[in-house]
Protein backbone atom coordinates (compact mmCIF):
# COMPACT_ATOMS: atom_id res chain seq x y z
CA UNK A 1 0.00 0.00 0.00
CA UNK A 2 2.96 2.07 0.70
CA UNK A 3 4.70 2.07 -2.54
CA UNK A 4 1.76 3.27 -4.29
CA UNK A 5 1.81 5.95 -6.66
CA UNK A 6 -2.09 6.53 -6.77
CA UNK A 7 -4.42 7.36 -4.27
CA UNK A 8 -6.29 4.10 -3.11
CA UNK A 9 -10.07 3.76 -3.23
CA UNK A 10 -10.88 2.53 0.27
CA UNK A 11 -14.53 4.56 0.67
CA UNK A 12 -16.43 1.63 1.07
CA UNK A 13 -13.90 1.05 4.27
CA UNK A 14 -14.53 4.57 5.14
CA UNK A 15 -18.54 3.63 4.72
CA UNK A 16 -18.47 0.80 6.58
CA UNK A 17 -16.94 2.22 9.61
CA UNK A 18 -19.34 5.34 9.49
CA UNK A 19 -22.73 2.95 9.10
CA UNK A 20 -21.16 0.90 11.95
CA UNK A 21 -20.40 3.89 14.34
CA UNK A 22 -23.78 5.16 13.88
CA UNK A 23 -25.50 2.06 13.84
CA UNK A 24 -23.99 1.45 17.66
CA UNK A 25 -25.09 4.88 18.51
CA UNK A 26 -28.27 4.45 17.21
CA UNK A 27 -28.99 0.97 19.00
CA UNK A 28 -27.64 2.38 22.41
CA UNK A 29 -30.12 5.33 22.39
CA UNK A 30 -32.94 3.05 21.08
CA UNK A 31 -32.37 0.33 24.41
CA UNK A 32 -31.65 3.39 26.81
CA UNK A 33 -35.31 4.38 25.29
CA UNK A 34 -36.54 1.38 25.80
CA UNK A 35 -35.10 0.36 29.07
CA UNK A 36 -36.87 3.69 30.38
CA UNK A 37 -40.25 3.13 28.99
CA UNK A 38 -40.18 -0.45 30.56
CA UNK A 39 -39.43 0.96 33.60
CA UNK A 40 -41.83 4.04 33.32
CA UNK A 41 -44.79 0.98 33.11
CA UNK A 42 -43.45 -0.79 35.74
CA UNK A 43 -43.31 2.32 37.86
CA UNK A 44 -47.25 2.90 37.33
CA UNK A 45 -47.98 -0.87 38.27
CA UNK A 46 -46.07 -0.60 41.06
CA UNK A 47 -47.64 2.90 42.11
CA UNK A 48 -51.10 1.23 41.49
CA UNK A 49 -50.56 -1.59 43.51
CA UNK A 50 -49.24 0.13 46.38
CA UNK A 51 -52.20 2.74 46.25
CA UNK A 52 -54.56 -0.07 46.22
CA UNK A 53 -52.71 -1.69 48.76
CA UNK A 54 -53.08 1.24 51.38
CA UNK A 55 -56.65 1.50 50.36
CA UNK A 56 -57.46 -1.49 51.96
CA UNK A 57 -55.11 -0.97 54.71
CA UNK A 58 -56.82 2.01 55.84
CA UNK A 59 -60.55 0.22 56.61
CA UNK A 60 -59.26 -2.65 57.77
CA UNK A 61 -57.25 -0.31 60.57
CA UNK A 62 -60.27 1.68 61.01
CA UNK A 63 -62.20 -1.59 61.80
CA UNK A 64 -59.56 -2.69 63.90
CA UNK A 65 -59.67 0.64 66.19
CA UNK A 66 -63.57 0.90 66.25
CA UNK A 67 -63.60 -2.86 67.57
CA UNK A 68 -61.09 -2.06 70.27
CA UNK A 69 -63.00 1.00 71.38
CA UNK A 70 -66.08 -1.07 71.40
CA UNK A 71 -63.92 -3.84 73.63
CA UNK A 72 -62.56 -1.31 76.02
CA UNK A 73 -66.57 0.17 76.22
CA UNK A 74 -67.11 -3.40 77.41
CA UNK B 1 -40.00 9.94 36.70
CA UNK B 2 -39.58 13.41 36.82
CA UNK B 3 -40.03 15.31 33.64
CA UNK B 4 -37.16 16.07 32.04
CA UNK B 5 -34.74 18.96 32.43
CA UNK B 6 -34.43 21.51 29.94
CA UNK B 7 -30.65 21.63 29.95
CA UNK B 8 -30.92 17.93 29.36
CA UNK B 9 -33.38 18.40 25.93
CA UNK B 10 -31.09 20.77 24.98
CA UNK B 11 -27.95 19.10 25.01
CA UNK B 12 -29.69 15.98 23.29
CA UNK B 13 -30.24 18.52 20.47
CA UNK B 14 -26.99 20.15 20.88
CA UNK B 15 -25.24 16.80 20.56
CA UNK B 16 -27.23 15.79 17.35
CA UNK B 17 -26.52 18.70 15.95
CA UNK B 18 -22.40 18.74 16.87
CA UNK B 19 -22.57 15.03 15.43
CA UNK B 20 -23.67 16.08 12.36
CA UNK B 21 -21.33 19.03 11.57
CA UNK B 22 -18.40 16.39 12.98
CA UNK B 23 -19.27 14.02 10.21
CA UNK B 24 -19.71 16.56 7.65
CA UNK B 25 -15.96 18.04 8.42
CA UNK B 26 -14.68 14.30 8.78
CA UNK B 27 -16.50 12.87 5.61
CA UNK B 28 -16.36 16.29 3.18
CA UNK B 29 -14.17 19.48 5.16
CA UNK B 30 -11.21 17.40 5.57
CA UNK B 31 -9.38 16.47 2.98
CA UNK B 32 -8.82 13.10 1.41
CA UNK B 33 -5.80 11.68 3.05
CA UNK B 34 -2.82 10.77 -0.09
CA UNK B 35 -1.35 6.88 1.07
CA UNK B 36 -4.64 5.89 2.97
CA UNK B 37 -7.13 7.12 1.16
CA UNK B 38 -11.19 7.80 2.21
CA UNK B 39 -10.35 5.35 5.10
CA UNK B 40 -8.33 7.70 6.99
CA UNK B 41 -11.59 9.76 7.52
CA UNK B 42 -12.90 7.28 10.11
CA UNK B 43 -9.97 8.08 12.03
CA UNK B 44 -12.11 11.31 13.48
CA UNK B 45 -13.96 8.97 14.97
CA UNK B 46 -11.87 6.68 15.99
CA UNK B 47 -9.74 8.89 18.06
CA UNK B 48 -13.28 11.21 19.46
CA UNK B 49 -14.52 7.59 20.67
CA UNK B 50 -11.34 6.12 22.45
CA UNK B 51 -10.63 9.47 23.89
CA UNK B 52 -14.08 9.92 25.52
CA UNK B 53 -14.65 6.30 26.76
CA UNK B 54 -10.87 5.74 28.48
CA UNK B 55 -11.68 9.26 29.83
CA UNK B 56 -15.61 7.76 31.24
CA UNK B 57 -13.14 4.23 32.75
CA UNK B 58 -11.15 6.59 34.69
CA UNK B 59 -14.35 8.79 36.21
CA UNK B 60 -15.98 5.13 36.64
CA UNK B 61 -13.15 4.94 38.89
CA UNK B 62 -13.29 7.77 40.80
CA UNK B 63 -16.87 7.08 41.56
CA UNK B 64 -15.79 3.84 43.32
CA UNK B 65 -13.40 5.78 45.31
CA UNK B 66 -15.76 8.10 46.03
CA UNK B 67 -18.51 5.81 46.66
CA UNK B 68 -16.24 3.35 49.02
CA UNK B 69 -15.41 6.15 50.93
CA UNK B 70 -19.25 7.90 51.77
CA UNK B 71 -21.19 4.44 50.67
CA UNK B 72 -23.84 6.59 49.04
CA UNK B 73 -25.55 4.49 46.05
CA UNK B 74 -25.92 7.43 44.27
CA UNK B 75 -21.91 7.02 43.29
CA UNK B 76 -22.37 4.00 42.15
CA UNK B 77 -25.43 4.67 39.61
CA UNK B 78 -22.83 7.26 38.52
CA UNK B 79 -20.61 4.47 38.46
CA UNK B 80 -22.54 2.36 35.93
CA UNK B 81 -23.78 4.81 33.90
CA UNK B 82 -20.07 6.27 32.91
CA UNK B 83 -18.93 2.57 32.39
CA UNK B 84 -21.93 1.55 30.29
CA UNK B 85 -21.14 4.75 27.78
CA UNK B 86 -17.88 3.88 28.13
CA UNK B 87 -18.01 0.20 26.98
CA UNK B 88 -20.80 1.44 23.89
CA UNK B 89 -18.01 3.54 22.76
CA UNK B 90 -15.03 1.79 23.27
CA UNK B 91 -16.57 -0.89 21.24
CA UNK B 92 -16.92 1.68 18.25
CA UNK B 93 -13.38 2.42 18.74
CA UNK B 94 -12.53 -0.77 18.38
CA UNK B 95 -14.86 -1.52 15.33
CA UNK B 96 -13.01 1.87 13.41
CA UNK B 97 -9.83 0.70 14.05
CA UNK B 98 -10.44 -2.45 12.64
CA UNK B 99 -12.17 -1.42 9.50
CA UNK B 100 -8.85 0.84 9.22
CA UNK B 101 -5.85 -1.74 9.53
CA UNK B 102 -7.65 -3.83 6.94
CA UNK B 103 -6.61 -1.66 3.90
CA UNK B 104 -3.76 0.06 5.87
CA UNK B 105 -1.87 -2.81 7.98
CA UNK B 106 -3.76 -5.81 5.37
CA UNK B 107 -5.63 -7.60 8.00
CA UNK B 108 -8.59 -6.77 10.24
CA UNK B 109 -7.00 -8.09 13.91
CA UNK B 110 -3.14 -8.02 15.13
CA UNK B 111 -2.15 -9.03 18.38
CA UNK B 112 -0.28 -5.44 18.83
CA UNK B 113 -0.13 -4.15 22.40
CA UNK B 114 -2.40 -1.60 21.76
CA UNK B 115 -4.84 -3.57 19.84
CA UNK B 116 -4.42 -6.45 22.91
CA UNK B 117 -4.86 -4.21 25.84
CA UNK B 118 -7.94 -2.53 23.93
CA UNK B 119 -9.54 -5.67 23.73
CA UNK B 120 -8.63 -6.75 27.20
CA UNK B 121 -9.89 -3.23 28.59
CA UNK B 122 -13.30 -3.91 26.62
CA UNK B 123 -13.49 -7.50 27.97
CA UNK B 124 -13.05 -6.34 31.56
CA UNK B 125 -15.84 -3.98 31.29
CA UNK B 126 -17.85 -6.73 29.86
CA UNK B 127 -17.15 -9.12 32.99
CA UNK B 128 -18.23 -6.39 35.15
CA UNK B 129 -21.90 -5.88 33.93
CA UNK B 130 -21.60 -10.11 34.06
CA UNK B 131 -20.61 -9.70 38.12
CA UNK B 132 -23.28 -7.12 38.50
CA UNK B 133 -25.76 -9.19 37.45
CA UNK B 134 -24.65 -12.66 39.69
CA UNK B 135 -24.99 -10.41 43.09
CA UNK B 136 -28.52 -9.76 44.23
CA UNK B 137 -27.65 -7.31 47.60
CA UNK B 138 -27.44 -3.94 46.31
CA UNK B 139 -24.92 -2.85 48.72
CA UNK B 140 -22.97 -5.78 48.56
CA UNK B 141 -23.28 -5.22 44.29
CA UNK B 142 -22.41 -1.63 44.80
CA UNK B 143 -18.92 -2.44 46.91
CA UNK B 144 -17.42 -5.33 44.69
CA UNK B 145 -18.53 -3.13 41.50
CA UNK B 146 -16.38 -0.27 43.07
CA UNK B 147 -13.46 -2.62 43.90
CA UNK B 148 -13.70 -3.97 40.34
CA UNK B 149 -14.38 -0.50 38.19
CA UNK B 150 -11.09 0.86 40.99
CA UNK B 151 -8.62 -1.90 40.00
CA UNK B 152 -10.25 -2.32 36.21
CA UNK B 153 -9.76 1.23 35.84
CA UNK B 154 -5.84 0.57 35.43
CA UNK B 155 -6.58 -0.73 31.85
CA UNK B 156 -7.31 2.44 30.63
CA UNK B 157 -3.76 4.16 31.55
CA UNK B 158 -1.87 1.22 30.09
CA UNK B 159 -4.50 1.17 26.61
CA UNK B 160 -2.96 5.06 26.38
CA UNK B 161 0.45 4.56 27.10
CA UNK B 162 0.69 1.03 25.25
CA UNK B 163 1.56 3.03 21.94
CA UNK B 164 4.33 4.94 23.81
CA UNK B 165 6.12 2.24 25.93
CA UNK B 166 5.93 -1.00 24.05
CA UNK B 167 7.26 -1.72 20.34
CA UNK B 168 3.79 -1.62 18.13
CA UNK B 169 3.03 -0.91 14.15
CA UNK B 170 0.01 1.13 15.71
CA UNK B 171 0.96 5.05 14.74
CA UNK B 172 1.33 7.61 17.26
CA UNK B 173 -0.74 10.55 15.56
CA UNK B 174 -0.43 12.75 18.30
CA UNK B 175 2.81 13.32 20.40
CA UNK B 176 5.39 11.87 18.31
CA UNK B 177 6.18 9.85 15.46
CA UNK B 178 7.02 5.85 15.95
CA UNK B 179 9.80 3.96 14.00
CA UNK B 180 7.96 0.62 13.42
CA UNK B 181 4.65 2.37 12.94
CA UNK B 182 2.65 1.67 10.14
CA UNK B 183 -0.33 3.69 8.81
CA UNK B 184 0.97 6.88 10.51
CA UNK B 185 0.46 10.46 8.62
CA UNK B 186 0.69 13.78 9.37
CA UNK B 187 -2.24 16.20 9.86
CA UNK B 188 -3.23 19.46 7.83
CA UNK B 189 -4.85 22.19 9.38
CA UNK B 190 -8.20 21.21 7.50
CA UNK B 191 -7.49 17.67 9.13
CA UNK B 192 -6.40 19.33 12.54
CA UNK B 193 -10.25 21.19 12.88
CA UNK B 194 -11.97 18.05 12.03
CA UNK B 195 -10.00 16.33 14.30
CA UNK B 196 -10.74 18.29 17.38
CA UNK B 197 -14.22 19.54 16.73
CA UNK B 198 -14.77 15.41 16.62
CA UNK B 199 -13.37 15.14 20.32
CA UNK B 200 -15.45 17.91 21.48
CA UNK B 201 -18.41 16.54 19.88
CA UNK B 202 -17.60 13.05 21.41
CA UNK B 203 -17.33 14.50 24.82
CA UNK B 204 -20.52 16.33 24.41
CA UNK B 205 -22.63 13.64 23.45
CA UNK B 206 -20.70 11.86 26.33
CA UNK B 207 -22.16 13.70 28.98
CA UNK B 208 -25.63 13.54 27.34
CA UNK B 209 -25.63 10.16 27.01
CA UNK B 210 -23.96 9.77 31.04
CA UNK B 211 -26.98 12.26 32.23
CA UNK B 212 -29.45 10.54 30.28
CA UNK B 213 -28.20 6.81 31.68
CA UNK B 214 -28.08 8.26 35.38
CA UNK B 215 -31.72 9.19 34.97
CA UNK B 216 -32.13 5.61 33.73
CA UNK B 217 -30.28 4.39 36.74
CA UNK B 218 -32.22 6.71 39.03
CA UNK B 219 -35.54 5.31 37.66
CA UNK B 220 -34.47 1.56 38.20
CA UNK B 221 -33.46 2.43 41.99
CA UNK B 222 -37.26 3.81 42.26
CA UNK B 223 -38.91 0.63 40.80
CA UNK B 224 -36.79 -1.53 42.70
CA UNK B 225 -37.65 -0.03 46.30
CA UNK B 226 -41.33 0.38 45.07
CA UNK B 227 -41.18 -3.66 44.59
CA UNK B 228 -39.85 -4.02 48.10
CA UNK B 229 -42.44 -2.47 49.28
CA UNK B 230 -45.20 -3.80 47.35
CA UNK B 231 -44.24 -7.50 48.20
CA UNK B 232 -43.92 -6.61 51.58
Amino acid sequence: MFLQTTTPDTSGYMIAGYVVAFVVMGLYVASMYLRSRNLQQDLTTLEEMDKAASAQAGPAKKKSKSVTKKSVKR
Amino acid sequence: MQSKPVTLTILDVVSIILLGISTYLALVFAPTELVMGDVQRVFYFHIGTAWTALLGFILAAVFSVIYLVKKDLKWDRYQVAAIEVSLIFFFITIVLGSIWARPAWNTWWTWDPRLTTAAVTELIYIAYFMLRQGIDDPDRRARFGAVYALVGGLSAPITFFAIRLFRTIHPVVIGGANAEAEGGFSMTADMRVAFFFALFTFTIIFIDLFWNRIRLGDLQEKVEQLKLKVTM
